[in-house]
């Protein structure tokens, strides 16, 4: 207590504890962004974008694929393919403790879906990253998955497309995983041969391994709004730089200013968008909406 | 030239330091003392191969970073003749951190791609510590398709800190070079031999890494993040740096054994850069025998291959799903 208060003890004295009001969890939730009071169910009837400013919140790999493709006819690629420890890594933490956590927190066994459907009934094969499983890191599991993803849609002639969400390489695998980089990418000429479309949407956050290899070698590369997409983090730059990095650096928006993307596009609008670029690739007339 | 040693290497350091005072004694003593000069050499050689078998991962990627071991240049100037060095990547700059050019391997036409580092430090700073910017990649990526326009096998020299992390490099669009070398390099039509010999240093190194054969100097690494940056984030502390050195397999032995590369050049006794003449001819020799063996392969299987490689990599398991 200060000397002031001392002298001049207040009128109003606060209770002590056990009258704070109860908000119930999970009703309410506010914007990241521009700090608006919603409620949950609000924002998921909106995709999780925010209905005030438009924010595009993360979402989960399943829930993106959910809202993504046409409710029926889903069948998921690559499902069979688990991780393992190859170096045996640990940490401060066990690689396999953190495989389990990741699951634990994700219902995922590792960082990649991969699924196919259609999106207003244009057949495709959709992969998105769980960036809540390890940060979306790259390891053999991902690369592996997405190689799959391909294949069925070289056997099928199927469009791809992948939704990054990423930090980069899997660090706890060591150099396989930069092999990644070269596996996914690899696996993207097979595409070309048969001209069939990939497009690469970057969502928030693409960064590293993932931002360097296949991302970035979609036919068409789309970015949510807002997303951070770049090669080196944010804070390795400045690092290395020690300059303050300009405002809205390496955001979706800056990518499109300096031509690095095709198009911004709002999570709203993304089945529209990807089932009319799949059908323009594939000279097949345009979807029914 | 006055070699450098490595902190571990200080008892080398010591020998060395004495055999030149001694040789300095020498030039104005009547006294013979040149046995004892052989006889410390002798115990000098002994001491590095001593030092050398048991090199832990972090010595090794010290012995990577040697201010003194080969660059790319240097390769260049003693294995090949009539070297042109081509620059620019006719958009935006020519990035003196990756050099290139055409020359002549035993006489057949061969196109060179390699990072190069600096010696001085102003030299350093114009190389930019051998960190290239997206203009590097993209200089080096015109000098596969020309390579492949004119059949010409290439021949990558790896040996980088890793791409460069800047603004610039972020604003021309650093991460769509580096993918789209990787992606080119996947189905370029010429034989393709990388040879990792200093520092390989994550996707700024495997950018004009993916090949049909990959060759590693033993004291060379290779490795998906810095031990530092890896010890950064996952210990939160860069003195972890030889703890995650050790755990991620940075070394040409321990990635020939996971299969991740195919061949180790042995260095001479104390690394490369203790005998250039000797170094040159073992990767000479070794390229040599892979361009051989990869010009005994029609295009057609040779990108078949490749693929096939490129797909095999990774470890994981596999289960039925109901």
């Amino acid at each position: 207590m200060s000397w002031f208060q001392k002298l001049l003890p207040p009128k109003i004295k606060r209770k002590e504890s056990g009258d704070k009001k109860v908000v119930p969890e999970g009703l309410w939730s506010k914007c990241a962004s521009c700090e608006s009071v919603l409620y949950y169910s609000d924002l998921g009837n909106n995709l999780n974008v925010c209905p005030k400013c438009n924010h595009h919140n993360r979402i989960s790999a399943r829930v993106r694929l959910d809202l993504l493709l046409d409710p029926e006819a889903q069948y998921e690629i690559g499902a069979e393919v688990l991780p393992i420890d190859p170096l045996k890594f640990k940490d401060r933490k066990r690689y396999s403790d953190r495989l389990s956590q990741g699951k634990i927190d994700t219902s995922e066994d590792d960082s990649l879906v991969v699924m196919q459907g259609s999106v207003m009934t244009v057949p495709l094969v959709a992969a998105a990253f769980e960036f809540s499983f390890m940060g979306g890191s790259m390891g053999s599991v991902v690369g592996e998955r997405f190689v799959r993803g391909v294949q069925v849609c070289v056997e099928q002639r199927l469009p791809f497309v992948c939704f990054a969400a990423s930090g980069g390489a899997r660090m706890q695998e060591g150099l396989f995983s930069l092999m990644q980089m070269a596996k996914t990418t690899a696996a993207l000429t097979q595409l070309s041969q048969e001209r069939i479309p990939f497009i690469s949407v970057l969502t928030d956050p693409t960064m590293g391994g993932v931002s360097a290899s296949f991302a970035f070698i979609g036919d068409v590369v789309i970015a949510e709004p807002n997303a951070l997409i770049g090669f080196a983090g944010p804070r390795v730059i400045e690092q290395t730089v020690r300059q303050t990095l300009p405002e809205g650096f390496q955001r979706a928006e800056f990518l499109l200013d300096h031509g690095a993307i095709d198009m911004i596009v709002d999570r709203r609008k993304m089945r529209e968008k990807l089932a009319n670029l799949c059908t323009l690739l594939m000279k097949e007339p345009a979807p029914v909406s | 030239m006055k070699i450098t040693f490595l902190d571990f290497e200080q008892p080398i350091s010591e020998i060395e330091t004495k055999i030149e005072e001694l040789r300095f004694a020498q030039d104005d003593s009547a006294l013979d003392i040149s046995a004892e000069i052989t006889r410390l050499q002798k115990k000098s050689l002994s001491l590095t191969n001593g030092i050398y078998a048991k090199l832990t991962p972090w010595q090794i990627s010290q012995v990577a970073r040697h201010p003194q071991r080969p660059y790319t240049l240097d390769y260049a100037q003693h294995l090949f003749t009539d070297f042109e060095e081509l620059h620019g990547d006719r958009n935006f700059a020519d990035d003196p951190a990756i050099v290139g050019g055409l020359a002549r391997f035993d006489g057949q036409t061969v196109m060179i791609i390699g990072h190069q580092k600096g010696r001085d430090t102003k030299d350093k700073i114009y190389r930019n510590f051998g960190m290239p910017k997206p203009e590097g990649y993209r200089k080096a990526l015109r000098l596969m398709r020309l390579a492949e326009k004119f059949e010409i096998p290439l021949l990558t020299f790896i040996d980088t800190p890793g791409a460069y992390p800047g603004i610039d490099a972020e604003e021309r669009g650093q991460s769509e070079a580096i993918g789209r070398n990787l992606y080119v390099l996947a189905e370029l039509k010429v034989p393709v031999i990388c040879t990792i010999i200093g520092e390989g240093g994550s996707g700024g190194a495997l950018a004009v890494a993916v090949g049909d054969t990959v060759q590693m100097l033993q004291y060379a690494t290779y490795s998906v993040i810095s031990p530092e940056g890896c010890a950064s984030i996952l210990w939160k502390s860069a003195d972890k740096a030889p703890d995650a050195a050790e755990i991620m397999g940075i070394t040409a032995h321990r990635l020939k054994t996971m299969g991740l590369i195919d061949k180790i050049i042995n260095e001479p006794s104390g690394g490369s850069h203790r005998n250039y003449p000797l170094i040159m001819q073992s990767v000479k020799k070794s390229l040599q025998e892979s361009l051989k063996q990869l010009q005994g392969y029609s295009t057609e299987i040779l990108l078949q291959k490749r693929f096939e490689r490129l797909m095999g990599y990774g470890k994981f398991k596999e289960v039925k799903v109901k």
